[in-house]
């Protein structure tokens, strides 16, 4: 084959491994941004109206004299979550590891539509571009949360143009998902290699279906929403806007609206994207824990099923994020009722992992001890979703710092877990290299360490009655008492961040100093490891034909403790 | 081993479908639950209004059910462009493609006609809740009928190449899809928006 060229070959490429490899990068360095922007929430936490000199002449208007006013706390703990979710976590876990993996693992040249593809990853940062034009725009980003719940986001008075951006934004990346969405799909079920049937597929593979078909029929609520809330705010409709609102003394024309409807389409959507980041990262663990066990997967089909249901019962639990708006009670009970079932294919995953270690041969390597941080992180971040599920106890901690903390033991503590997992496990593969395990282990226990040091205290203070985005809760003479624990937080939150740094360290050095990684480093079994490390465009000399389950470890009367997916046993 | 640009139009995959159909459908399961969605905050939202315009008390049902004639007649000769790729009959593929654009065409001008009798009288989106959605809806459905006719006058100057019924002949049947799933959606905002 001729050489394409190098802006062919790595910019405007359509291998979905370059593509792969481009949301890596994105959405790490947007991860990273997302990650500063939370230090300067800390900061505010930790010691209120304290200056930080340095800000002032980056945000002269929201830090003047280097302390925060509240209108840029809004816009801080706003673009955190946009980003880490829209930017940071969905292009990470399905943008990266889908389009690098679900080739590979199911024996495929590539994906059905690689132009498609190399769409979706372009429409990315122009979404991102737009939703961050909103820093440099008068009134700065959006600042309503990431939830952009109306009247507040819905009107030109009460936010600025960064509202329409970050709105705008978030429309291009809706189609960027379907289309990767659309693609995963068809190559999922079209492009297997001979012998590779559902029940022989890797469970990352599973994951990667059940959220891409999550992404598919989701994100068009969205987008139908999001279209709703940029008419209401550039037109003057009046979809999510009631009557009888008065701005600065101002009656408003509008009539009307519904504030609540905004909520269940947000929601409709919002709630399965809960899933697309935790399907995928529950995918590579499901990958990973068989290989250092050197075990069969306990509960193969139970797993894998079990992925599809939570897909499915995801759809039916949006409302549980709106208990305490006034919805119909009767509707909230069935809403609670729906929400708890998910903790029963949850806890099928979560008993088939323990069963894969029980007896197994562990080999305690980095991935495999994020994997373990995975799997003891989610199931806090799991329990704790099962408390707020329950109605007359969401009626007391709704909108706390306990949700705070619930869902970042789920999104940090299980995704982004899963994400290092991931990123540690196929790094040999995507660079041909191996990670250093001693910087990869003491990036793993300090940042397992300064987690939960942040994160844990957040299900205390929530306990407590702190409420979430509060830009200044010493104002009430009853959460005074929880300033040191605050300070402890916002240390811990400074080290967290940190730590990533050594990751950023190990990760660029070892992308250049690593030691040569053959194809196949961790002596797994799936068919991306019978290619060489990186694989060549096209991936497989010949076509792989598949001959057993992705998972025979120890296979009784083999030399090797493994078997490959090509390999036929006799 | 196959290739994808191969495979993409033809049956050789695992399940025998062509990929370019299944990914046509998967989308078309998508513009589902953007219109579901759409569809769905107008019931809402009338739910909770006293008042909403009573049918033909606004909106003129002859003019609607004259464009709903002439979409659905449309379909007709959309399929019928479809069946001419399996007779191998390239004139009657581009007759009953044009005329699927002009019909296409026809409706969007109607459409035209109708919003200019309501911006004479007034009406725009943010007048009142109703006007919001009627505009709303008829103009993302309208944007549709727009992607339909560009997919349509594309394929239509692409029969014009050599070789097209061999390497461009699906296309008819991925963009026919479309065009009927639009159609679909109207049948939909149709009594909607107009009769009930």
């Amino acid at each position: 084959m001729s050489d394409p060229g190098f802006i062919r070959k790595y910019i405007f490429s359509t291998d979905h491994k370059v593509i792969g490899i481009q949301f890596l990068f994105s959405s790490l360095i947007f991860m990273f941004f997302g990650g500063l922007l939370a230090m300067l929430m800390r900061w505010q936490l930790g010691w209120p109206g304290s200056p930080l000199p340095f800000m002032e002449k980056i945000a002269p208007a929201g830090m003047p004299g280097g302390i925060m006013v509240p209108e840029y706390y809004n816009m801080l703990f706003t673009m955190h979550g946009s980003i880490m979710i829209f930017f940071g976590v969905i292009p990470l876990l399905v943008g990266a590891f889908g389009n690098y993996l679900i080739p590979l693992k199911i024996g495929a040249p590539d994906m059905a539509f690689p132009r498609l593809n190399m769409l979706s990853y372009w429409l990315f940062p122009i979404a991102a571009a737009t939703v961050l034009a909103g820093f440099f725009v008068e009134g700065g980003a959006a600042a309503s949360g990431w939830t952009a719940y109306p009247p507040l986001s819905g009107l030109k008075e009460t936010m600025g143009p960064g509202q329409t951006l970050w709105a705008a934004g978030v429309v291009i990346l809706g189609f960027s998902s379907i289309f990767g969405a659309v693609n995963y799909v068809a190559t999922i079920i079209n492009h297997r290699a001979p012998g590779m049937s559902f029940h022989r597929l890797p469970i990352s593979i599973w994951a990667m279906f059940t959220t891409a078909v999550l992404t598919l029929l989701a994100t068009p609520v969205l987008a139908a929403a999001m279209i709703l809330l940029l008419l209401d705010r550039c037109l003057g409709t009046s979809f999510f806007l009631p009557a009888g609102m008065i701005v600065d003394g101002t009656p408003l024309a509008h009539a009307g609206g519904q504030a609540l409807l905004w909520q269940h389409l947000f929601w409709f959507y919002s709630h399965p994207a809960v899933y697309i980041m935790i399907l995928p990262a529950m995918g590579f663990v499901s990958d990973i824990l068989p290989n250092f066990s050197r075990k069969p997967i306990f509960g193969y089909k139970a797993i894998s099923y079990s992925a599809v249901t939570i897909g499915a019962v995801g759809f039916l639990v949006w409302a549980h994020h709106m208990f305490q708006t006034g919805m119909n009670p009767t509707l909230g009970t069935t809403f609670m009722v729906s929400t708890m079932a998910v903790a029963v294919p949850t806890g099928v995953k979560v008993f088939s992992w323990l069963g894969t270690l029980w007896r197994g041969s562990i080999r305690l390597t980095t991935p495999m001890l994020h994997a373990l941080g995975f799997i003891s992180m989610f199931i806090i971040g799991g329990l704790t979703g099962v408390f707020l599920a329950s109605t007359p106890v969401d009626m007391y901690m709704h909108d706390t710092y306990f949700v705070v903390g619930h869902l970042h033991y789920v999104l940090f503590g299980g995704s982004l877990f899963g994400a290092f997992a991931g990123i540690t496990y196929w790094f040999p593969k995507m660079f041909g290299r191996k990670m250093n395990d001693r910087w990869g282990k003491t990036h793993f226990w300090l940042t397992f360490l300064f987690f939960n040091g942040v994160m844990f205290p957040m299900f205390i203070l929530g306990l407590g009655g702190m409420p979430r985005r509060i830009y200044d809760y010493t104002q009430y003479a009853g959460l005074v008492h929880f300033a040191p624990l605050n300070r402890m937080m916002s240390v811990s939150a400074f080290c967290l961040m940190a730590t990533q740094l050594l990751f950023a360290f190990n990760f660029f050095r070892s992308l250049f100093k690593g030691e040569k990684a053959g194809p196949n480093p961790w002596e797994a079994t799936t068919l991306e490891w019978e290619t060489p490390s990186p694989p060549p465009h096209g991936n497989f000399a010949k076509t792989p034909v598949v001959h057993c389950g992705p998972y025979e470890y120890s296979v009784p009367g083999m030399k090797r403790d493994w078997q490959m997916q090509t390999e036929k046993h006799a | 081993m196959t290739t994808d640009a191969h495979s993409v139009h033809t049956g050789d995959t695992s399940t025998g479908i062509p990929s370019a159909k299944l990914g046509m459908w998967l989308f078309l399961a998508s513009e589902v639950m953007f219109f579901t969605g759409l569809l769905g905050a107008t019931i809402v939202l009338r739910a909770g209004m006293a008042h909403w315009p009573r049918p033909g008390e606004d909106l003129s049902i002859p003019l609607a059910a004259m464009n709903t004639f002439i979409l659905l007649s449309s379909s007709m000769t959309m399929a019928m462009s479809v069946a001419a790729v399996h007779q191998a009959d390239s004139k009657k593929i581009r007759l009953f493609l044009l005329l699927t654009i002009l019909l296409g065409t026809a409706f969007l001008g109607v459409k035209g006609y109708e919003y200019s009798i309501k911006f004479a009288h007034g009406h725009f989106p943010g007048t009142a809740l109703f006007w919001d959605c009627y505009f709303t809806l008829t103009g993302l459905h309208g944007l549709h009928v727009l992607a339909g006719i560009i997919a349509n006058l594309w394929i239509l100057w692409l029969t014009f190449r050599p070789n097209f019924l061999r390497s461009d002949g699906h296309r008819v049947e991925l963009s026919g899809l479309y065009w009927h799933f639009v159609d679909l959606v109207w049948i939909f905002l149709f009594p909607l928006l107009y009769l009930i």
